[in-house]
């Protein structure tokens, strides 16, 4: 293996500030089923969080980067990247990044820039914040993953593409509750799934999404950054995986040596459905939130067309003090009302007008 | 064309940014330049800490045009922590009912959106109840 195979930053990186976002609704799969199927399909998550209706990308992302904030003891002028991933932002042409950045009081003297790789769109912006912090160019940067997923009316996406994500404060390892050891990503042009400028709802390549595309990108970019970096499973407190079912991050945790023990608090799709760019990312807050210094987390993203980006990660002692400064993941997920599929249909703007 | 004045008043609605009188102490929200308690010039900026109470509320169900498309909402006078008392959507109910006196806390969301699909989107505070955080 060569030598640079890992991405490492010249000056140590990690996670100075997290914060997580789902909105306050719900729809369970079993609403969904009795809808397409007279309630015969077996459901792949119990249920999905829906945003309400003055709910986008940009005002989630500024919810979960204020939440980052309060984590983190730092001026917002000091930061100098705030970049957002997502497949749904509300402009087609008008950063998302701007919104945020000046909602958080970190403009003007920032970078700000949209990102998209359909479900790693927030971990590319991560690696990239990374290297923006470990170069010395900037000493703060905000990645942030958050998706309004949106899935065709009787697909077999519309079950799971759920809405939620979280934001990552960047800094100095000095100053971080986790330091990120090192990232490794896995990239191939595999068109499992896409959307065409100007549509509504994406396709897919149906059961082409597992195996080439799902377990090979991230199996590839999880072995490799666990081989170079000397690791095995077994090393590793914690894991989380792109979720876009149930089963999919539960067999690939399965195929690199992790066990449901390790996976079970970062999987979060049973109960706010597949978040897409923020899918991972709110895994990790899910972890973060209860996690103890000393802990190793692994956690590989998945975005079609495709590619993994993989995160060795190590929990500091300055974890404990930062937990309760912001509400924690589960905090929003027990916060929960449950809708119909009319209702669903009227906040996803799903009825032809 | 309302653009210029939705930018001019971007900081004051995404983050509740007012200002504090140097004089009195008063804080003051929308910012005015003047204290309405003392009278005094009073330009420095103060960012509100959004957690108030609500004061009273309404109900709308026949909106203003460009609001049509989230009737019915509430809207509320809501105290804030530091005093004055704003107009302000609430956000988030779910079948939550709405009291006097209930704590709500601000959050930066969609407002309405200009000439339907093809205007651009306003954004701006509304507040909601307080998030319950476990132990």
């Amino acid at each position: 293996m060569p030598e640079n195979t890992l991405l490492k930053p010249v000056k140590p990186v990690g996670i100075v500030g997290y914060g997580a976002y789902v909105p306050r609704y719900r729809i369970p799969a079993k609403e969904i089923a009795r809808i397409w199927t007279g309630g015969k399909d077996s459901v792949p998550i119990k249920e999905k969080a829906v945003p309400g209706l003055d709910e986008d990308v940009a005002t989630m992302s500024i919810e979960a980067a204020r939440n980052a904030l309060l984590r983190a003891p730092v001026n917002p002028q000091e930061i100098r990247a705030v970049w957002v991933g997502s497949e749904s932002h509300p402009y087609a042409v008008k950063p998302t990044s701007t919104i945020v950045a000046e909602a958080i009081g970190a403009a003007p003297n920032v970078q700000a820039g949209d990102w998209e790789f359909a479900c790693k769109a927030g971990t590319e912006a991560m690696v990239a914040a990374i290297g923006l912090v470990g170069s010395g160019m900037a000493h703060y940067a905000m990645a942030i993953g958050m998706d309004t997923a949106q899935g065709r009316p009787g697909d077999a996406l519309e079950y799971t593409a759920g809405a939620g994500g979280a934001a990552y404060l960047l800094g100095p390892a000095e100053e971080s509750l986790a330091v990120i050891n090192a990232t490794f990503s896995y990239v191939t042009d595999t068109p499992d799934f896409w959307r065409r400028p100007e549509q509504k709802y994406p396709q897919h390549g149906l059961r082409f999404t597992g195996e080439p595309a799902y377990f090979k990108h991230i199996t590839e970019a999880g072995k490799t950054l666990m081989e170079a970096s000397g690791t095995t499973a077994k090393d590793y407190r914690y894991a989380v995986f792109h979720q876009p079912n149930t089963k999919f991050p539960q067999r690939v945790a399965g195929i690199l040596g992790f066990t449901k023990e390790q996976i079970a608090p970062g999987l979060l799709v049973p109960v706010i459905g597949n978040t897409y760019a923020g899918a991972a990312v709110i895994g990790l807050t899910a972890i973060l939130d209860i996690a103890e210094p000393g802990d190793r987390i692994l956690m590989v993203s998945f975005g079609s067309g495709a590619g993994s980006d993989a995160f060795d990660i190590l929990v500091t002692e300055a974890i404990k003090e930062r937990q309760g400064r912001a509400p924690k993941t589960q905090d929003y997920i027990a916060r929960r009302t449950e809708i119909d599929y009319g209702t669903y249909v009227r906040f996803r703007d799903k009825l032809a007008k | 064309m309302e653009i210029p004045r939705h930018w001019r008043l971007k900081q004051q609605r995404y983050s509740l940014v007012g200002e504090t009188c140097p004089h009195c102490e008063a804080k003051i929200f929308p910012p005015r330049d003047v204290c309405p308690t003392c009278g005094g010039e009073a330009k420095t900026q103060y960012t509100f800490s959004g957690k108030g109470e609500v004061f009273s509320y309404t109900t709308i169900y026949e909106a203003p045009s460009g609001y049509d498309e989230t009737a019915p909402y509430t809207v509320a006078l809501v105290k804030l922590e530091e005093g004055p008392i704003i107009t302000a959507q609430l956000t988030d109910l779910g079948d939550q009912p709405v009291e006097i006196g209930m704590p709500v806390e601000m959050v930066t969301r969609k407002l309405r959106s200009e000439n339907e699909d093809r205007g651009i989107l306003i954004y701006g505070y509304k507040f909601r109840p307080v998030l319950s955080r476990a132990a």
